[in-house]
């Protein structure tokens, strides 16, 4: 357990140097207009930003501000700091992300007994087509379709905007969908792996419902291969949020990460990745934990 | 090896060559005129233009063609780059002692849980310009045009090969423990020749199956990419800043739905190809999944 978390400010520590260098040492400045700034005025801008003198002090000088929960002001948005924008913006993306987090772990596991059920059916050829077809599909091919459909066509939800319960539906299944197919996928193969083993067979010759067999026996083993991919769902989820964000209008973190790249906005960027990092990393660890839970064949 | 395809692949194989010879011929089959903005905006699809005609009047067909090449070239690349760091990783941490090994799968653990696309949104943005400025000081005029072209190639190949080094590495620890691996051992070879005449080659048909799997995600995060606007930029387009703009085009006032429909299309039978193919191969070498 401690070892986990060394390791996880190892991870946290060289995300913060990776991105700061990255950003710092990419040509052109976040002061860089059409219109020159004069000298002196630049030198005063680079002074309040904390952007002068060499880069291994501002370096230093960053850690120290981060390690006081400092995320330092946005050089776009001026006079706000990173830490004001993230708390505006990261309550919408995180209730966007959990909503589709939970509908693709549920519709996904769904489906996917749903399918491995049913071997050499055509209901699961059927299924598992579906799954792929939703895999291909880019979340930005599929937002627009959902909102001509939903809300142009059928006008029941609206087309985009937060705030409202309606508005997260169709963000949130837009987001879900992909993530849902891949669900589908790993427990349907891992529950037909699992359906041939011995300790099923004995299930079944107790007379058992096949209902029971798979829920209350299989299930328990097959939805391991689920619970390790949960970590990377949801990097996946939050970096397909940002796609998701800008198609339905939605002020969430996404928007500010895509324009804090394009305007060299460097403490904001930093932020970002840092909180999310931090997030991720604070989620696999419970993952990691409910997983030693599940399976009592795995010793800590 | 004679070679003949599994039954169930053959469609999926015969689907793609078909999709890749379109592509690399098909747009010189088309006049000049096509290429080029025409006075006809927003045309639905007709005998002209069987696939209609995009905001400045341009032939879809032509632009699918001609995105599907870079689309296409991404993909293939990216994916023959991560498979090329994902063997050599797996490859060594397989065969290496337990420690070693542990340590180096917990790294790629660790990546997979990190928002990796993201990184690359980065790195792209930063080492774009810096390539350019290198590359015109050089006087490589090929490289100034398409910097953002290879830079996306390259980053994408580094971080897909998390799920080749897994399977590969698995692979290699069944292998080592074959009984002509620990022949070649008693006989004295060294570490990296058992690498590379006894591993390697035994390796090669599991890799080449993921390689095909390896393809599509390589393509669709291209298409993720260039729709945030930092991927592919005009007057080169992929696959996705073609649909990005079909999307962006699907409005209550004009429903241009052929510039969403046709690149999606596109898009969409050549990842079911590949998935196909990559899982009747996977089947047919009876090899697991995941």
């Amino acid at each position: 357990m401690l070892r986990r978390l060394a390791s996880m400010l190892i991870v946290l520590f060289c995300v913060v140097s990776i991105t700061f260098f990255l950003i710092r040492l990419s040509p052109g400045g976040p002061f860089d207009a059409e219109r020159k700034i004069p000298a002196a005025i630049e030198k005063q801008l680079l002074a309040k930003y904390k952007l002068d003198g060499p880069i291994l002090t501002q370096y230093a000088g960053y850690l120290g501000d981060l390690l006081h929960g400092d995320l330092r002001l946005s050089t776009k948005y001026r006079n706000r700091s990173v830490n004001e924008i993230l708390a505006q913006t990261l309550p919408v993306t995180l209730s966007l992300g959990s909503a589709a987090f939970l509908l693709a772990v549920l519709a996904g596991l769904w489906l996917g007994a749903f399918a491995a059920a049913r071997p050499g059916s055509l209901t699961e050829s059927m299924a598992l087509a579906l799954t792929l077809v939703s895999i291909s599909l880019p979340s930005f091919v599929l937002g627009p379709l959902l909102i001509l459909i939903f809300s142009i066509k059928l006008a029941w939800l609206p087309v985009g905007g937060w705030g409202t319960l309606q508005q997260l539906v169709l963000p949130a299944i837009t987001l879900a969908i992909p993530f849902a197919a891949v669900i589908a996928r790993l427990l349907h193969d891992s529950l037909r792996e699992t359906l041939v083993e011995d300790f099923i067979r004995t299930a079944r010759s107790k007379g058992l419902s096949e209902g029971r067999v798979i829920y209350g026996h299989a299930l328990r083993v097959a939805i391991l291969p689920v619970v390790s991919y949960l970590g990377p769902l949801a990097a996946n989820l939050l970096t397909g949020s940002i796609v998701v964000e800008t198609i339905f209008h939605i002020p969430g973190a996404g928007g500010f990460f895509v324009n804090s790249i394009l305007n060299r906005d460097g403490f904001l960027l930093g932020g970002v990745v840092i909180v999310y990092c931090m997030l991720l990393m604070i989620f696999n660890l419970i993952v990691d934990l409910s997983y030693r839970l599940l399976d009592r064949r795995i010793k800590s | 090896m004679s070679f003949s395809l599994p039954k169930k692949s053959r469609i999926p194989f015969l689907a793609l060559s078909v999709m890749v010879l379109a592509v690399i011929i098909g747009p010189f089959l088309f006049p000049p005129s096509y290429a080029l903005p025409g006075s006809m905006t927003y045309a639905p699809p007709s005998l002209a233009h069987l696939c209609g005609t995009d905001l400045n009047g341009r032939d879809l067909l032509f632009r699918i063609l001609e995105g599907g090449r870079i689309s296409l070239l991404v993909g293939i690349c990216g994916a023959a780059i991560s498979l090329l760091i994902g063997t050599s990783y797996g490859l060594v941490a397989g065969s290496a002692s337990m420690g070693i090994d542990q340590g180096m799968m917990r790294v790629v653990d660790i990546l997979y849980s990190v928002p990796r696309l993201i990184f690359i949104l980065i790195f792209i943005n930063s080492f774009n310009e810096r390539l350019q400025l290198t590359a015109s000081a050089h006087g490589w005029d090929w490289l100034v045009g398409s910097s953002r072209l290879v830079i996306l190639i390259l980053s994408l190949g580094v971080i897909e090969w998390l799920t080749m080094a897994r399977i590969v590495r698995g692979q290699t620890l069944t292998l080592r423990e074959r009984s002509y691996v620990a022949a070649a051992r008693v006989l004295g070879e060294g570490y990296w020749t058992i690498l590379w005449r006894h591993l390697l080659p035994n390796l090669a048909g599991i890799v080449l199956v993921y390689l095909t799997l390896a393809i599509p995600s390589v393509i669709i995060d291209e298409a993720f990419l260039s729709f945030l606007g930092l991927g592919v930029q005009a007057p080169q387009s992929s696959w996705g800043s073609l649909l990005s703009e079909g999307a962006a085009s699907i409005n209550p006032l004009r429903g241009a739905w052929w510039l969403l429909l046709f690149p999606s299309l596109a898009l969409l039978t050549t990842l079911l190809a590949l998935y196909n193919l990559g899982d009747a191969l996977r089947r047919s070498i009876g090899a697991k999944g995941n």
